[in-house]
C-alpha cells in the first residue's frame, strides 16, 4: 500500500479553478519532485496537502486512513485540522522562521508546546485515578503522582534536547544553535527551517520551492541536506525549479500544467523521454542556454 | 508663598496627573487589545460595531467626552459620580473623587480606541507566513499568538505607542475642565490665592521630566527588542 494517496483533488479560488483533479500515490521512502511553470498549481497542491488550503473535492489518504474527504461536505474542526496537519511537514520558500527565537528554540518550540499539552493530559489522568483511591491513601498517592509528573516532564525535556541536537547535526548547524535567524545566511536559515519541520517527525515532508529565495551559491547546501534526508529514508514531496536536483534525487517526477498532471514518471521517463508536447516545450525552455 | 510651598502645592496636583496616567495605561492597554480583536473579527456585526465606536471616540474632542461622561448620568437621574464622591469621602476621606473617576473612565475609553488601532496595525503587519509556519507545526491559535506573534507585534508598536503615551501625559491636563485638581488646576489655584503666575509656567518642568523618563524607558525597550527584526 502507498503511504500517501491523493485522489482527484480539486481547488478553486472563486471562479478560478487552480487544481482540476490531481491524483497520485507516494510510497514510503520515495521522493516526488513536482515541476511546471508558475501558475500551474504546484504550490496550491502542496498547500492543500498540508491543509493550509482546504480542497473543494477529492481525498487524501495516509497509511490507508482517509484524513480528508472533500465529498463528505463536513467542515473540519480546528482541533482535528491540527492533528491532520501533523502528518505532514512543510518547508516554505521564504523560510518563515520565528525571528525572536534562537535556532535551537525555533526547532524545539512546537515539540515543547506539544509536550506541555501531553503533561497536562497526563496530570489529568492521574487526577482522575486519584478520585478512585481511598481517603487514607490519598496523601501518599498525591506525593507519588507529583514525582511521576516530574519524571515524565524530565524525560520529555531530555528527549527534546536529544531530538533538537540530532536534527541540527543532520542539517550541519549545531555550532549555530544560539544564533538568531537574522545572523544567518539564507541557506542556513532554510536548513534551520528543515530541522524545524522535522522536529515533530512528520510522515511526509513537503518543500515549496526551497531554494527559490536563495542566492545561487547557497542552493547547493540546502539541496545536499534534502538529499541526505532521502538517504535516511524520508518520504518527501519537493516543488522545485532545480531540474538537475529533480533528475538526480527524485524517484518520481510530476509535471503539472494548468491544474492537471500532464505527465508523471521516473526521472528518466520525464527528462529523457518526454511524451507530451507541453513537457517537451517546458524542458526545452528551462534547459535553454542563453 | 515661597518656592518650597509652591512645589508642595503643585506636587499635590501632580499626584492626580500620575494617577490618571497610570490607571489609563493599565486599563486602556488590555481594553485596546480587546477592541482591536473585535474590529478584526470575522463576525461582521462585531467588527462594524467596534469600528463605529472607534470612529466616534476618535472623532470627538476628549474634553467633550469628559463632559459627556461626567454630566450625562446626572441628567439621566442617576448621579453615580456623586455616589462615588460620597463613598470615597466616607471611606478614605478623599474629596471630590467622583470627578477623578469620570475622567478615568473617559481617558480609558479614549485611549483604548487609539491603542486598538495601533495594535490592529501591528497585528496585521505580521507576515502571513508566520501564521502558516505555526499552523503546519500543529500549533493552535492561542499558542500562535502568545508564543510567536505577540512579541513581534510588541516590537512593531513600541514607536507609535511611545507617541500615544507621551500624548497621554499632557492630555491629563484636560481633567481640569471638570475641576479635577491636577497639576495645571493647582497652578491656577496658586494664581488665584497668591497672585503668582510663574508657577503656571513652571508646571512645564514637571511634564518635561515625566516625559523625559518615559522617553528613556521607551528607548530602553526598543533597544531590548532590537536583537531580531
Amino acid at each position: 500500500m502507498a503511504l500517501l494517496e491523493i485522489r482527484d483533488i480539486h481547488k478553486s479560488f472563486g471562479e478560478n479553478e487552480i487544481l482540476k483533479g490531481i491524483s497520485f500515490d507516494l510510497n514510503q521512502g520515495e521522493v516526488l519532485s513536482i515541476i511546471g511553470s508558475s501558475g500551474s498549481g504546484k504550490t496550491t497542491l502542496l498547500r492543500c496537502i498540508n491543509f493550509l488550503e482546504i480542497a473543494n473535492k477529492g481525498q487524501i489518504v495516509v497509511n490507508t486512513e482517509t484524513i480528508f474527504d472533500g465529498n463528505s461536505g463536513e467542515k473540519i474542526k480546528d482541533k482535528d485540522l491540527r492533528k491532520k496537519r501533523l502528518n505532514f511537514g512543510l518547508v516554505f520558500q521564504s523560510f518563515n522562521l520565528f525571528p525572536q527565537y534562537t535556532v535551537e528554540k525555533n526547532v524545539s518550540l512546537a515539540l515543547k508546546l506539544q509536550n506541555k499539552e501531553n503533561v497536562k493530559k497526563y496530570k489529568n489522568n492521574l487526577k482522575n485515578e486519584l478520585k478512585k483511591t481511598s481517603k487514607e491513601d490519598k496523601k501518599k498517592v498525591r506525593l507519588e503522582n507529583k514525582e511521576k509528573v516530574n519524571n515524565y516532564k524530565k524525560s520529555l525535556d531530555d528527549n527534546v534536547n536529544v531530538v533538537v541536537n540530532n536534527l541540527l547535526s543532520q542539517v550541519g548547524l549545531v555550532d549555530r544553535k544560539n544564533f538568531y535567524p537574522n545572523q544567518l545566511s539564507g541557506g542556513q536559515q532554510q536548513r534551520v527551517a528543515i530541522a524545524r519541520a522535522l522536529a515533530l517527525n512528520p510522515k511526509i515532508l513537503c518543500f515549496d520551492e526551497p531554494t527559490s529565495a536563495l542566492d545561487p551559491e547557497l542552493t547547493g547546501e540546502v539541496l545536499k541536506v534534502i538529499k541526505g534526508l532521502k538517504d535516511n529514508g524520508r518520504t518527501m514531496i519537493v516543488v522545485t525549479h532545480e531540474m538537475e536536483f529533480a533528475k538526480n534525487v527524485s524517484d518520481k517526477v510530476m509535471f503539472m500544467a494548468d491544474g492537471i498532471i500532464e505527465e508523471i514518471g521516473t526521472p528518466e521517463e520525464i527528462f529523457n523521454n518526454p511524451k507530451s508536447s507541453k513537457l517537451k516545450n517546458f524542458l526545452q525552455k528551462s534547459l535553454e542556454e542563453i | 508663598m515661597n518656592f518650597a510651598q509652591v512645589n508642595l502645592y503643585l506636587l499635590d496636583g501632580f499626584k492626580y496627573t500620575i494617577l490618571i496616567f497610570l490607571v489609563t495605561l493599565i486599563f486602556a492597554l488590555p481594553l485596546g487589545l480587546l477592541i482591536s480583536f473585535c474590529s478584526m473579527s470575522k463576525f461582521k456585526p462585531l467588527s462594524y460595531l467596534s469600528k463605529i465606536i472607534v470612529w466616534i471616540v476618535r472623532g470627538v474632542p476628549l474634553m467633550l467626552q469628559i463632559f459627556i461622561i461626567f454630566y450625562v448620568p446626572g441628567f439621566m437621574g442617576n448621579n453615580i459620580f456623586a455616589k462615588v464622591d460620597n463613598y470615597f469621602f466616607l471611606k478614605y476621606e478623599i474629596e471630590n473623587f467622583g470627578r477623578v473617576f469620570a475622567v478615568l473612565i473617559a481617558f480609558t475609553i479614549n485611549y483604548a480606541c487609539y491603542f486598538s488601532e495601533i495594535f490592529r496595525g501591528g497585528i496585521q503587519s505580521i507576515d502571513k507566513g508566520q501564521y502558516e509556519a505555526c499552523q503546519v507545526l500543529g500549533m493552535n491559535k492561542i499558542q500562535t499568538f502568545n508564543k510567536v506573534v505577540l512579541l513581534q507585534v510588541v516590537k512593531r508598536v513600541v514607536a507609535p505607542m511611545s507617541n500615544e503615551v507621551i500624548t497621554l501625559v499632557k492630555d491629563t491636563a484636560l481633567a481640569n475642565c471638570i475641576a479635577v485638581s491636577e497639576l495645571i488646576f493647582q497652578a491656577k489655584e496658586i494664581m488665584a490665592i497668591a497672585q503668582l503666575i510663574w508657577p503656571l509656567f513652571y508646571t512645564g518642568v514637571f511634564y518635561l521630566v515625566f516625559v523625559g523618563v518615559l522617553t528613556l524607558l521607551f528607548n530602553f525597550i526598543e533597544k531590548k527588542l532590537s536583537y531580531f527584526n
